[in-house]
């Protein structure tokens, strides 16, 4: 390594100018962004700026009011941190209070109501065969005939769509079939995740059916009919309480949102898969189909066995019951219609989704289900957690602590100091303006400690053009002049940067994939600075040196630019007779 | 140029040096002697977990609570004798958390509190809470950790060898006893941002001693094709020839601290800054001093059993006897000041140059460039 020969013509010394451009460009880019965003300040996280509090309580289910215990407080608590922690970065807090409250701490600027619904919601996710279903009307009602209900939904089939419908067969799926079979299965999910929507037509044929359906679901089946001939999904009430205290494995009663935000009732069977069978779950684009934004599911080995046998089984079925409901809480989702089985091990979420609401419903899904229902019992806001003085502190005894810096560089590296310095501005403006835009952009809040760890790695940054500054002098006291000094002694500082960096950047990116909460964040922090120093110094401070290698203030080694050979105790040039301190030439070993 | 530059450039030429191989025995000794101090601090005083960790009591105090934060805080601080993190909500009332707390202490807390607020102590509502750096976190990190020095012993017995893996191991472990210990010595809470600045001087640490390494590894390339040094006093040399930049990282990356720890903490008392900060100031001490008293001296100790550097020192010490004891004069024209390996300033010489290259390019010397 660390062949200055190779390295000097190899290297981007030749168009200094370009590299500088780069820089500024991107600094440029990021400024206009920062302040074209209206973000420019970083966030805070609570402990510096406060923020929103949020306590919820354990509903104890009736006959298991056991279930509220340490166990599952944990547990919700740490799943709950990760909902909405989600990329490890927004400084957020849970704990519990007391025996039945989680209080949920979310910093000033992150949006209430979204990490309300994020940590308030249980998550339990069940695939159950659809037995029969029909729009509930406003009145509640008996109204299956075929022809209302049979066209609204038609019309939606056009836009809402995309059968949620599995996964690997898209070409299989598409839209085709709502049209040809006149089926139009229009499961759209609603934004709020309650939607769902199935093919009105098949409602249509439902609703005579629910006694077919009840051929499977016997005694008590009838009794759920009357309940289901009931029910009215307009009442708010209603729909809270519908599905309440039913068993996986029981036949229930849902409430379901469809594609033009009509509600829609329906008998389904046990669940045949649950969320436990999900592995992970992503949001996603889909730009092939222009279904929008959906969620990808991936199955563990198990789930995709059941989810495989339930789709076979469907596909055999005439509408409705060749669909299956996707349950969220109680709430139909989606309810996809199934053609053939589905044995790819991963299904689709479709619907008229949202990116956030695609996100969360996915974050939810990935991360299980509470073990415990919670009731939002309050949502107020908090000071920060540290005083405003605390900050202020820090922030007084930085600069001071910064200015001793520069006096030092200033004493020791004189004119070189400029570059040291500049290169530390730039690498702090960067520093800043990602960190305000990552604030909008995925969450991040700085805190305290992150503040602590940025100083630091003012020092590790530093480091950079120190080792490399002692390079470029000593290739001096070896009695080259500048600009030759300059190019020789960077392919070995160029090794030395990237070997330690490398080491801090293992150990970002380790704990960044591995910890989750505030480790994480700390990780990111230590990952993003290690990076910019990286970029600052090949970018930045060798070319800016290269050019300044040209000015005749430092080139001629004025006494002030800290680069005086004299000064430097240089040898005097090589050709002379003695030299005591032989320079190299690692070529010639 | 000023003081330092010049000792830069007699470092750099081998007029002065300090043999940190030679003396290594001292400075294994005084480590160790500090290790052994923070391992008492902590046996003894033991890490004080701060309600982050352990959970402990929260107060709520009624809507209209008069008291400000701060002095809440020092009320509530001196009534249990643990840091407190109050917070106002919202609403106008406060919420008042304070570690280490069980119920029984609670309530004496409560009313001590409600006293000095001036409030009923019926109105302040008592709880526990539970830790927000809850086990998931903890085992999480705890993973993280070791799959991180896992893949970091690797890289370097790859990147350098396993020898100075095995030293910038232990000067890791060095750096990080010997915070936790002064950190239970001083008798802080341990709070999420000590935890951070652990993490940071984990970092640190590592990236300290790879920067002097990476020195050591360049000089010792070719070490096998001469005989004028041995390893230690290779080793020696490439730390001296660092010295000036580790003197220069070590005073820019503490001196922010420093203004933490001294200014933000002690003279304007900024409570949570203290926990960061000196755990950062101590952790980054250690950090560079391990990097050149301990780590290099150790590679240099595990280099020399090797048969190889065994046979290398022979021939060495065989040349320099010799030679006589003063083979100074005779190298003068050579690249180093060369000295047997017991003289007081040590070998020190041009950092960039492997012995070898110089050697063998001592004669023609004139022609170069």
């Amino acid at each position: 390594m660390a062949t200055p020969k190779k390295g000097r013509s190899a290297s981007t010394q030749s168009k200094p100018g370009r590299s500088l451009v780069l820089i500024l460009i991107a600094l440029v880019a990021l400024t206009g962004g920062m302040f074209a965003s209206g973000h420019t300040k970083p966030r805070l996280g609570i402990d510096l700026a406060g923020g929103t509090s949020i306590t919820l309580r354990a509903v104890p289910e009736a006959g298991n009011e056991a279930a509220i215990n340490k166990t599952n407080m944990d547990t919700a608590v740490s799943i709950m941190e990760r909902r909405v922690n989600g990329l490890g970065v927004s400084e957020s807090e849970v704990q519990t209070q007391g025996r039945e409250n989680i209080i949920v701490n979310i910093p000033k600027g992150t949006n209430s109501e979204q990490a309300r619904k994020q940590v308030g919601t249980t998550a339990k996710l069940y695939f159950r065969p659809v037995l029969a279903t029909e729009v509930s009307g406003g009145k509640g009602t008996a109204s299956p005939s075929p022809s209302p209900t049979g066209s609204p939904s038609d019309e939606p089939s056009g836009k809402a769509t995309d059968k949620p419908e599995a996964t690997d067969k898209n070409s299989a799926s598409p839209s085709a079939t709502p049209t040809t079979q006149g089926r139009a299965v229009t499961d759209a999910l609603k934004a709020d995740a309650t939607p769902s929507a199935s093919a009105s037509d098949d409602k249509a044929k439902a609703s005579p059916s629910p006694s077919a359906s009840g051929g499977s679901a016997e005694a008590d089946a009838s009794a759920l009919q009357a309940k289901y001939a009931k029910l009215d999904c307009t009442n708010e009430k209603t729909r809270s309480t519908v599905g309440d205290g039913v068993k996986a494995s029981e036949m229930t009663l849902a409430c379901g949102k469809n594609s033009q935000g009509q509600w829609q009732k329906y008998i389904l069977g046990p669940a045949e898969v649950d969320g436990t069978d999900v592995d992970k779950a992503q949001a996603t684009l889909d730009t092939q189909r222009g279904a929008g934004w959906t969620v990808q599911m991936d199955f563990t080995n198990g789930g995709a066995k059941k989810f495989g046998d339930i789709t076979g089984k469907l596909a055999q079925n005439q509408p409705p019951q060749n669909q299956f409901a996707i349950v969220l809480d109680g709430d139909v989702v989606s309810d996809p219609s199934v053609k053939e089985a589905l044995t790819s091990g991963n299904a689709e979420i479709s619907g008229n989704f949202t990116q956030q609401s695609a996100q969360e419903l996915s974050n939810m899904l990935s991360y299980g289900a509470l073990p415990l229902t919670f009731k939002v019992d309050s949502m107020t806001t908090v000071t920060a957690a540290l005083g405003g003085d605390q900050l202020q502190a820090g922030l007084i005894a930085g600069a001071i602590g910064l200015a001793l810096v520069v006096i030092y560089l200033l004493a020791y590296y004189r004119g070189l100091s400029f570059i040291a310095i500049l290169s530390l501005l730039v690498s702090a403006a960067l520093t800043y303006t990602l960190m305000a835009l990552l604030g909008p952009a995925i969450g991040f809040a700085l805190n305290l400690p992150a503040v602590c760890g940025a100083i630091v790695a003012i020092g590790i940054t530093a480091d950079s053009f120190i080792v490399y500054f002692e390079r470029v002098r000593d290739e001096i006291r070896e009695g080259r002049s500048l600009r030759p000094a300059v190019e020789r002694a960077w392919p070995r500082a160029r090794r030395t940067i990237l070997v330690s960096d490398f080491v801090s950047f293992l150990a970002a990116a380790v704990l960044f994939a591995v910890t989750v909460g505030k480790v994480q964040g700390f990780a990111f922090t230590l990952g993003l600075t290690t990076l910019l120093d990286v970029v600052v110094v090949f970018l930045f401070t060798k070319p800016l040196l290269t050019l300044m290698a040209r000015r005749p203030f430092f080139a001629n080694g004025h006494k002030w630019s800290g680069l005086d050979p004299k000064g430097l105790g240089a040898q005097p040039p090589l050709r002379r007779t003695r030299r005591p301190a032989a320079p190299a030439d690692p070529k010639e070993a | 140029m000023s003081k330092l530059g010049n000792l830069g450039a007699r470092l750099h030429r081998g007029e002065v040096g300090y043999d940190f191989v030679k003396n290594r025995k001292i400075w294994y000794g005084v480590s160790i002697l500090i290790t052994i101090l923070a391992i008492a601090g902590l046996a003894v005083r033991g890490l004080n977990m701060g309600i982050e960790f352990q959970g402990g009591a929260v107060f709520n105090t009624p809507k209209n609570t008069s008291a400000s934060v701060s002095q809440a805080e020092r009320y509530a601080e001196e009534a249990s004798g643990h840091d407190a993190i109050v917070q106002k909500l919202g609403d106008g009332s406060m919420r008042i958390q304070v570690a280490g707390i069980d119920t029984g202490a609670a309530n004496d807390i409560k009313n001590t509190l409600a006293d000095d607020l001036k409030i009923d102590s019926e109105q302040i509502n008592a709880e526990l809470v539970g830790p927000s750096w809850g086990e998931q976190i903890a085992n999480k990190a705890w993973q993280g950790l070791g799959i991180f020095l896992v893949l970091v012993v690797i890289y370097l017995a790859i990147a350098f060898e396993w020898r100075m893996a095995v030293a910038a191991f232990v000067a890791l472990i060095h750096d990080i006893t010997i915070t936790v210990g002064i950190y239970a010595l001083v008798g802080f809470e341990v709070t999420p941002g000590t935890v951070i600045g652990l993490l940071t001087i984990l970092g640190y640490s590592l990236y300290d001693t790879v920067v002097v390494f990476d020195s050591l590894k360049e000089q010792t390339k070719d070490i096998a094709k001469q005989t004028r040094w041995t390893y230690s006093d290779i080793a020696n040399r490439s730390i001296n020839s660092t010295l000036v930049r580790s003197i220069n990282t070590t005073v820019v990356a503490l001196l922010p601290v420093a203004g933490l720890l001294f200014i933000g903490g002690g003279v304007l008392g900024a409570g949570m800054l203290n926990d960061i900060s000196l755990s950062l100031f101590v952790g980054l001490a250690a950090g560079a001093y391990s990097s050149i008293f301990i780590a290099t001296p150790l590679v240099a100790d595990l280099k020399e059993r090797e048969p190889q550097m065994k046979a290398l020192k022979k021939r060495v010490l065989a040349k320099r006897a010799a030679k006589g004891e003063t083979p100074q004069a005779e190298t003068g024209d050579e690249s180093y000041a060369d000295e047997p390996e017991d003289a007081a300033p040590a070998v020190v010489g041009p950092r960039n140059q492997p012995a070898s290259r110089n050697r063998g390019r001592g004669r023609p010397s004139g022609k170069r460039r």
